[in-house]
Parts: structure tokens; C-alpha cells; sequence
């Protein structure tokens, strides 16, 4: 294929903080044109939203690492002037999406019901906190939130440990993906009908999506999965799979079984239990094994199992990971041109198509910087 | 119309990674034919976990493949190779997650896919990506967590590096090559032509840390340091973590400290009024806090808060979660059959469309439970056989 998949697609992005952009930046990595509708002069909130006090110009590192790749077009959707360039730019666009709380759209004028008169092709595609019914439903759409109620926190850390949430924007992040995938498959059956899509997706559920092995599970049995109290690595999983200090660091074993296991370290203590204990004896099979791993270093135990086929690795930090000849192979980091000359460096897109590294160069926009140049052409 | 109406879709991929993102595809609309070893069939089927079986499989397995068929085929075996090829002819996308040069050995590679369908989609998940010295490890979920430093990320830091309790790796694996397999979809309606489409496990893992992955390349290359107080991220200001009532736990989001202390009534966090110190002596504000909320129920203090509009929530396990109102209202959990007659209880697909939830009936398949029907569909026939007529 020559150039970017998603060449020729427009998308409207109406969206805040992670979720949404998060959507607008796969698509925009992948070929699209995408455009920031912004409040002017203040932009969305997520510009003003920092992590460790980094900024790059009026906006933070954050908001420039979600938003490369994109253009700025602000309106006041409350000024009647202003919401009809907007509804011009929503008959030339292919792809809408939002995530304000149900109602916002509505007040603008601008619902699913009101773009489709506009625009019978467009793909329509929001983002909600926990759908659009329901008790919960003006409930605040917060990342943290969203892993405290759907049982996430406690599939992650022992089992002796109060509920540990994930150290990352999760629900985010899944909501946005699952975003992204609506709005190709509707953009493909637009190609045959002509028609466009309306595309809804909640950060609860796309939480509950994410479980759906454990809750699969739970559903057969109605039982609480428990995480073992010994280096727990996943709720559902049996001995040895988890993370046990060494000598020198940690080491990650994955599953494998405990026999080959333990004559693979020399650990004649495991070869007390049963294989089909595995699971039912996790945590006192998990001890004894800790209490062996203990005494020398990672990379001892590393040879001795990579040499058996077994599946273990080092536990890194960045630092280390970074300094691995395999991570500077994949060439994941690349440099943005921020303005007054800066560089910046982020991730690139992780899908590679035909062979290639899809990199962009472009820096997120500053408020309205592309709004008069739309307006020329609208 | 569905989605992916009439697309056709070869998944020989197995376990969770691959598997995850056929079964998005199917419930979008597209035909997913898991291609299966005889006998065995996708590993997953007999991933013995946590006891709990379904027909003397997996209920894990049953989670991934519902609403596909199963075409059993030795791909070693010539005359198989051959109907396999057929299918091919008249397929829009063959994925897989075999490690680098299995496809190859086989014969089913890009290169010859494409020869024998010029405009396939051909969509692959490696653990590492094809070059560099770690293309022939195993793409395992926590071994990725573990080299890709994640676990430096959850649980506090007087705790071990702490994986994610869910195979996070898999499932951003698989959400990426779905999103790389559709925009190639589309691509082809425009251009006609099909496109190779790769990802690789490590790759996935580090998109989903971009946020902190680019402030440590950014801010001097200082690692991540987790909080020792209800930490929840490694990088956001007190209050921001999950606290111990005199009952349950409560999560509190990103908020104002002085509000929160005029609120809560605690007069110790009321100190703490410069913005700048909420990051800087987070333990300390998130001690105060901690102690403070010991004394009343998780009620009472949600009650204050929510009134007030403070960003908090209670902290549910599945038991809690399934007996509130706003999760049955979801209609999250569906009810499949499988050819058997067994029902499976699983979730449905998160997506709707048209204002429709996206759901079948269809359970998981039996090994080789379709080759009959998939050869009628597509007119496969047997080489040999033809020649020896």
C-alpha cells in the first residue's frame, strides 16, 4: 500500500484528557487529519494538566505527548456564529468524536441525532463514564475511579495487600482503543452502504471488556478470584507465575511446571507437592521457591532456565531496559519539532505496516493554530 | 448491516494475544475460522486455570473464542496445506502470534500468502518484533511486564515490582493489531491493494506507558518513583490513591487539599495549602489523610464527598460489583451456547453500534467443529482425491 491507510479521513475531535485524544492520535498515526475543536484561548482542559511540573510552551509534556500529529480549531459552540462553522467543518468531516458527559453535546446542538442531519456518512463516536443510563451515569468519568468500581484493584498486588489499582490510565486507554476499532469498522461498511455509524463506548465498559477472562470465571463460579499471598502475578494463575527477589534484583517465571522447574534450579523442596497442587498449594509452593530463588543472582537462575526452555526474565526498570540492544532494535523512541526550535522525544505508533515504522513529526498545536487557515477553506 | 459484513477472517493464532483480537472482529460482523492444530488444537483450550473447567476446557478459552468456527488442519501435512491454501484464496485477512519463522517453515509467510491472495491482509504478533536478540523468546504477558518496567509502576514502594493482575500485554497487543487489521481493511476499499500489518508485544507495552514513557525521556531520564502511602500512580499528587475506612476502601481522585481538609473536617491536612508540596510530601499529606479516614465508615465519608462533587468512588470487588444497580443496567454479561448445548456466561463486546449492543449467541467451537460446513462455504476439495478420481 502506498502511503498511510487513513489518508483522506477527517477527523473532529471534541475531546479532553486522555480517553478521547488517545483515540484521535492512533488515527492520526494512521494517516488521518485530525482536528482539535478547542475552546478559544484556553483550549481543552488536558493542555493545563501536568505530570512532574514539565512544559513545553503554554501546554504540558503530557498534552503533547497525546496530542502530536493533530490540528487546533477553536470555537465557542455557545456563539451562534462560531457553531456554524463548526456544523460546515461537520459536513466535510468523516469521523466525530467526543467524550463530555452525556448531555454536553445535546445542549450544543451537536448529538448524534443533529450531526447525522448534517452529515448522513459521518462516524459518530463517544466516550462515556459509565454509559448514558443508570444511576452512574453523572458520575465523574476519573481513571482511578473507574478501577475501584469494577473489581479491577484487586486482581493486582498479594493478597494480604488492600487493593492496589494499576499504575497506569487503564480505562483510558482501553475505552480508546475500543473507540478506535468502532470507528474503522464503521468507516469499512460506510465504503459499501454509504451510510454512516454511531459508534458508543463507556470507560466501565470497555473496565469490564479488559476482565473478561476473570470475569468469565467468576460468572462460572460466583467465587471472588483470589490473588496468592506470595508474589501474586495474576488471580487466576497457578505456581510458580509471578516475581521473586534474587540475590541481586527480581526475576519473573512465568508458568511452567513445578517438577521441571525444580530440577532445573536444584530445588529438591518443590518436588514435595504434587503437580496438580499447583494452584490449591500456590502460596505455600511459591515459598519455597522464593526462599530458593533468594540465593543467587538473577542471571545465574536466567541461564539455568533459558538452557531448559523455561520461560523467566530479568525485572527492569527504564533505566535498564533502555541500555537492552533488543529495545533500541525496535526503535520506538522518535523526536518531535516542538516550537522555538525544542525537540522533544516520545513513543511512536506500535503498529508497523508494509515493513515500516509509522513516525510523524509533527507537534501538538497550540490553541487555535490552524483555525484561520481552516476557516480559508471552509 | 453489520460492521465487517462478509469479511473473512483465518486466525492460527492461539492463546490470548491474536485470539483477543479475532474475537472484536467477530463480534463486529466478520467470519473468524480458527485454524487448529488436530488433537490439540489452540494451546488455550487445555490452559489449566484456577481450577475452573468448562466441558474439560478452559473457561478462559470459552471467554476468547466464542462466536467462532474451528477448521482443524495439520499444516504439515500436504493435502491439508492444500485446502488451507484454498481458504486462503478467498480470505481478506490471515493472522497469526507464532514466533518469527514458524510461518516461513510452513510456507504460509507474507510473501507467499500474498502470492497466493495478492490483496490479503496479513496481520502478525511477535513478543519482540522480528530482529534484535530477543526475536525467538516467548511472548509471555509477565515476562513483557517484567523486562518493559511496568512493575515499577503499581503498588507502593516498599513493595517487590508488582505485575498487573490481568494479561495486559495480550490484550493492548490485540487491541493494536485489530486496529492495524481494520485501518488496512480500509485502506483496501480505497486503494485496492492489501497490506502487511505487525506488532509486536514489547511495542504495545510501551505505547501504553507513552504518558511516563515520555517524561522520562524528556525530564533528564529520572526513573519513577512510587509513593510509600497508598500509592495508585507514580507520578500524580496526593490525594490521589485508595484508603481504608473503618470499613471498606474508598478511591479519591485528583482534588483540591484544602477543600478536601474543610470537607472531611480534618484539621492536620489543613497545613498543607501550597499546591506545589502536593506532589513533593504526598507521603506525608496521604498519612495525615489515611489516619483521618479510619474513623468513619466508607458511606459516610462518599456522602460528604460525592455532595460536594469531589472526585471519589467506592472500592467494589466482582461480589460488590455485580449487586449494584448501574453494573446490571450495563446488560454486560451475555449468555452463549456452545454446539454442545453448555451455556457460558461471559461478557459482551464493550462497543455499540447504532445504538445496538453487538452480541451472539454463539459459543465456542469444538475443535474441528466446522471443517465440513467451511469446506461446503467455500468449495474446498481434497488434492489427492481429485487426482486419484
Amino acid at each position: 500500500m502506498n502511503g498511510l491507510p487513513l489518508q483522506g479521513i477527517t477527523v473532529l475531535e471534541f475531546s479532553q484528557y486522555l480517553s478521547g485524544p488517545s483515540a484521535g492520535l492512533r488515527l492520526a498515526d494512521l494517516g488521518a487529519r485530525v482536528i482539535k475543536i478547542e475552546r478559544p484561548v484556553v483550549g481543552e482542559a488536558g493542555r493545563k494538566l501536568a505530570i512532574k511540573d514539565l512544559w513545553v510552551d503554554e501546554s504540558s509534556l503530557l498534552f503533547h505527548t497525546i496530542n502530536r500529529n493533530k490540528e487546533s480549531f477553536t470555537a465557542n459552540l455557545k456563539d451562534p456564529g462560531d457553531l456554524i462553522l463548526v456544523k460546515k467543518l461537520i459536513a466535510k468531516a468523516d469521523v466525530l468524536i467526543h467524550n463530555f458527559r452525556p448531555e454536553v453535546m445535546g445542549k450544543n446542538g451537536l448529538d448524534y441525532a443533529a450531526v447525522k442531519a448534517i452529515n448522513p456518512r459521518m462516524i459518530y463516536a463517544e466516550i462515556s463514564g459509565y454509559g448514558k443510563t443508570g444511576p452512574w451515569k453523572n458520575k465523574p468519568g476519573q481513571d482511578l475511579l473507574l478501577q475501584s468500581m469494577t473489581g479491577l484493584t484487586y486482581t493486582t498486588g498479594n493478597g494480604n495487600n488492600g487493593p492496589v489499582p494499576f499504575g497506569i490510565s487503564i480505562a483510558d486507554i482501553m475505552a480508546g482503543s475500543q473507540l478506535v476499532q468502532g470507528i474503522l469498522g464503521g468507516l469499512i461498511r460506510r465504503q459499501k452502504t454509504g451510510t454512516g455509524a454511531w459508534i458508543e463506548v463507556s470507560l466501565m465498559e470497555s473496565l469490564l471488556d479488559f476482565q473478561f477472562e476473570l470475569l468469565t470465571t467468576y460468572y462460572t463460579t460466583r467465587q471472588q478470584p483470589k490473588r496468592s499471598h506470595v508474589a501474586n502475578g495474576q488471580p487466576l494463575l497457578s505456581a510458580p507465575y509471578g516475581i521473586y527477589d534474587t540475590a541481586d534484583g527480581h526475576i519473573a517465571i512465568a508458568m511452567m511446571d513445578i517438577h521441571v522447574l525444580a530440577d532445573t534450579i536444584g530445588c529438591s523442596a518443590l518436588r514435595d507437592f504434587e503437580k496438580s497442587e499447583a494452584f490449591s498449594k500456590r502460596d505455600e509452593i511459591k515459598t519455597v521457591l522464593a526462599a530458593h530463588l533468594v540465593n543467587q543472582h538473577t542471571d545465574y537462575w536466567l541461564d539455568l532456565l533459558h538452557d531448559a526452555g523455561l520461560w523467566a526474565m530479568h525485572v527492569q526498570n527504564w533505566e535498564e531496559m533502555t541500555n537492552e540492544e533488543a529495545y533500541q532494535a525496535l526503535g520506538m523512541e522518535q523526536e518531535i519539532d516542538v516550537a522555538s526550535g525544542k525537540k522533544i522525544i516520545t513513543t511512536r505508533c506500535p503498529i508497523r505496516l508494509d515493513g515500516k515504522r509509522l513516525l510523524s513529526k509533527r507537534p501538538a498545536p497550540g490553541v487555535g493554530a490552524d483555525t484561520e487557515r481552516i476557516k480559508e477553506n471552509i | 448491516m453489520k460492521l465487517l459484513e462478509n469479511i473473512l477472517i483465518l486466525d492460527f493464532s492461539q492463546f490470548l494475544s491474536g485470539p483477543s483480537a479475532s474475537l472484536r472482529l467477530s463480534d463486529m460482523g466478520a467470519q473468524v475460522i480458527k485454524i487448529e492444530k488436530p488433537g490439540t488444537g489452540d494451546i488455550c483450550r487445555e490452559l489449566y486455570v484456577s481450577d475452573v473447567m468448562i466441558e474439560g476446557e478452559s473457561t478462559i478459552f470459552h471467554a476468547i473464542n466464542r462466536n467462532k468456527q474451528s477448521y482443524a488442519a495439520d499444516l504439515k501435512d500436504p493435502d491439508d496445506l492444500f485446502k488451507v491454501k484454498q481458504l486462503i484464496k478467498q480470505a481478506d485477512v490471515v493472522m497469526h502470534n507464532f514466533r518469527p519463522g514458524v510461518m516461513e517453515r510452513i510456507g504460509l509467510d507474507y510473501e507467499a500468502v500474498k502470492q497466493l491472495k495478492p490483496d490479503i491482509i496479513y496481520a502478525e504478533i511477535s513478543g519482540y518484533g522480528t530482529e534484535g536478540p530477543w526475536k525467538d523468546l516467548p511472548g509471555q504477558d509477565l515476562l513483557l511486564q517484567s523486562v518493559s518496567g511496568l512493575t515499577w509502576l503499581s503498588n507502593n514502594n516498599n513493595e517487590n515490582p508488582t505485575p498487573m493482575g490481568v494479561a495486559v500485554v495480550d490484550i493492548l497487543a490485540g487491541t493494536h493489531i485489530a486496529q492495524g487489521i481494520l485501518a488496512a481493511l480500509y485502506g483496501k476499499t480505497v486503494s485496492g491493494e492489501g497490506s502487511l500489518v505487525q506488532v509486536s508485544m514489547f511495542e504495545s507495552i510501551l505505547d501504553f506507558q507513552f504518558e511516563v514513557l515520555t517524561c522520562y525521556y524528556n525530564d533528564g531520564r529520572q526513573l519513577p518513583v512510587r509513593g510509600a502511602v497508598n500509592s495508585a500512580h507514580a507520578y500524580i499528587a496526593a490525594p490521589y490513591g485508595l484508603y481504608k475506612t473503618n470499613d471498606n476502601y474508598i478511591a479519591l481522585a485528583m482534588t483540591n487539599i484544602p477543600t478536601l481538609a474543610e470537607l472531611l473536617g480534618c484539621e492536620p491536612l489543613k497545613q498543607f495549602s501550597d499546591s506545589n508540596d502536593w506532589f513533593a510530601r504526598r507521603d506525608e499529606i496521604k498519612k495525615v489523610l489515611a489516619d483521618h479516614l479510619q474513623q468513619q465508615p466508607a458511606a459516610y465519608w462518599l456522602g460528604i464527598l460525592e455532595a460536594a462533587d469531589i472526585w471519589c468512588a467506592p472500592v467494589l470487588d466482582y461480589d460488590d460489583l455485580v449487586k449494584e444497580e448501574g453494573y446490571r443496567l450495563l446488560d454486560m454479561e451475555v449468555t452463549v451456547k456452545t454446539s454442545k448445548g453448555i451455556s457460558v456466561t461471559t461478557t459482551r463486546c464493550p462497543v455499540k453500534v447504532d445504538g445496538q449492543i453487538l452480541f451472539s449467541a454463539t459459543g465456542a467451537p469444538l475443535l474441528g467443529e466446522h471443517n465440513e460446513a467451511i469446506e461446503k462455504q467455500f468449495g474446498i476439495s481434497n488434492q489427492l482425491q481429485g487426482l486419484s478420481e
